[in-house]
Formats: structure tokens, sequence, C-alpha cells
């Protein structure tokens, strides 16, 4: 393996960066939920290189834990989204601000 | 130049390009579109670091099923439903892109200072002994045993939160109500019109 860590922490740095840019710029509840899987894969692509360079494998076990709660997370963040569409015909985020204070 | 190398130089600037692709774009089909890119790229990445069994639970879970849900939901919901949604972040979105660069230029140093940009992995990974799945099994079933099991209660959790959720209440039928209603010479009441009953 000649490609450097740094060089994969980089990346995974800036797709953070990006996942956490569209959940601030966001209102579509979909794509803030879109926005936070992006940061999720970020973190597993760091913890699968920082495995790599520590020759242990503990890291890519942490990634497969990391999938799975994500996609628990997943799945209830989406029947809540369903849920308040039912109520309110919309999936902007600004319509649902009851339980903001 | 190494073949991984030139792997890596090819499929970062996807994953970056479809990463930036999804904040942009207006649809949000075409979001879940640029997202699956990225998780494809992502793959990649994971054979490159030598974790053949991330790149295929990578794909199967998250192009797979979770994007899966999310078009599912997309087109529950309606696509047409999600465009006029109306942009009034004017504030906070060059806060969020300036803030967003800062954050990468702090990891940059981090990163050089932590692990320094010229360090390499060592050139054979002798934690994948034997296969890398069953090297991971070993590990999972052995030192994680614990956490594995506390997964599956929260995946099983997670489908039964899903169920209660996003149900839609119906009045429930008994089946002495029908025979009721067929005692009386009438049609049975319809069990399972959801938009009647709600």
């Amino acid at each position: 393996m000649r490609t450097p860590v740094a060089y994969y922490l980089m990346l995974s740095g800036i797709l953070f960066m990006l996942g956490t840019v569209g959940v601030l710029t966001r209102k579509n509840a979909l794509l803030i939920f879109m926005s936070v899987e992006l940061q999720l894969n970020a973190v597993n692509l760091s913890l699968v290189a920082f495995s790599r360079l520590h020759n242990d494998l503990t890291g890519q076990v942490l990634a497969f834990f990391s999938m799975v709660v994500a996609a628990a997370e997943v799945v209830v963040g989406l029947a809540i989204i369903v849920a308040i569409y039912r109520r309110r015909r919309s999936v902007d985020v600004d319509d649902v601000r009851e339980l903001r204070w | 130049m190494p073949l991984d190398n030139v792997v890596f130089w090819v499929f970062a600037p996807i994953s970056v390009a479809s990463a930036i692709g999804m904040l942009l774009v207006r649809n949000a089909v075409h979001a879940a579109l640029f997202l699956i890119v990225n998780f494809f790229c992502l793959a990649v990445f994971f054979l490159l670091l030598d974790a053949p069994f991330l790149f295929a639970v990578q794909i199967i879970v998250y192009a797979g099923a979770i994007m899966v849900l999310f078009l599912f939901v997309l087109m529950l919901l309606g696509v047409d439903s999600n465009v006029p949604i109306r942009e009034r972040l004017l504030v906070q979105r060059p806060i969020a892109f300036i803030l967003g660069a800062g954050f990468v230029v702090e990891l940059f140093l981090a990163i050089r200072a932590g692990v320094g940009f010229a360090t390499k992995a060592p050139d054979a990974f002798t934690a994948n002994e034997g296969g890398n799945t069953q090297a991971v099994a070993k590990v999972l079933f052995g030192q994680y045993f614990f956490p594995f099991e506390v997964t599956s209660i929260l995946l099983l959790v997670a489908a039964i939160a899903a169920m209660v959720l996003a149900h839609r209440r119906t009045r429930a039928v008994t089946q002495a109500e029908i025979d009721a209603a067929e005692d009386d010479h009438q049609e049975p009441a319809p069990a399972y019109d959801a938009e009647a009953a709600s």
C-alpha cells in the first residue's frame, strides 16, 4: 500500500465537512438525513484507514458497528419523517418547531 | 505510479464531486443518486485499505438497503412535494461554508501534526492472515461479542419503532362485528380501508 494514510484522512475530513455544510444549509428533512449519512461514511473511512495504519482489525469492526447503528438510525428517522409528513404535509424542518424551546 | 495510487486519485475527486453535487442539487432524488455514487467510491477505498468485507457490506447495506429505503420514502412522500421548499438561510449559508473551510484547515494541521503526510501504512496487513472476513469474524465474535449482541437488540428495537411510528391507525374490526353485519344481511365492514377510518 503506497498511498499515505494522511490522504485518506484528508479525504475523510473533506467529506465530513461537506456533510456538515449540508446539514447546516439544507431545509428538507430528507436531505439533512442524507448529509448525516455522508458524515457517518466519512468517519467510517477514517476508521478503516487507521485500522490499516496500525495493523489492527479493531477499526474495521468499529466501522461495521457504525454501519449497523446507521442502518437503525435511518429506519427510525425515516419513520419519524413519514409520521411528520402525514400530519403536516411537509418535510420542511421550519414547519416542525414545536420542540424547539 | 503504483496501481493503488492511481485508483485513489481517480476515485477521490469523484467522491468529493459527488458530495458537492449532493449539496448543490435541488431535486432530492438527484441528491440520493449522487449519494449512491459517493457510497460506491467509499467502497472502493475500503478495498484499497485491505477491507474487502467492509467493501461488500458497504455496497449491500449502504448503496443497497439504506439508499433504497431513502428513495422509497422519497417516492412515498411524492417527488413534487419536495421542490417548493423555501430557501431562507441567507445568513446561515456563508457562515456554514466559512466554518467548514476552517474545519478542513484545522484537520489539515491536526493530521500533519498527528500522522504526518509522508506516513505510509506497513506494506503487509498482517492482521488479515487467513482472509479478511475470517479475521474480522474472529475479532467480532471474540473480543466484541457482547456489543455485537447488543446491536441485534438495537436493530430489533429499531424495526419495532419504525412500525409503531409509521403505522397509520385504523379501527380494528373484530370477527364478531363482521358476523353481526352478515347476520343483518349487510355488507361486512371494510377492514382494510385506511382512508375511511382515519
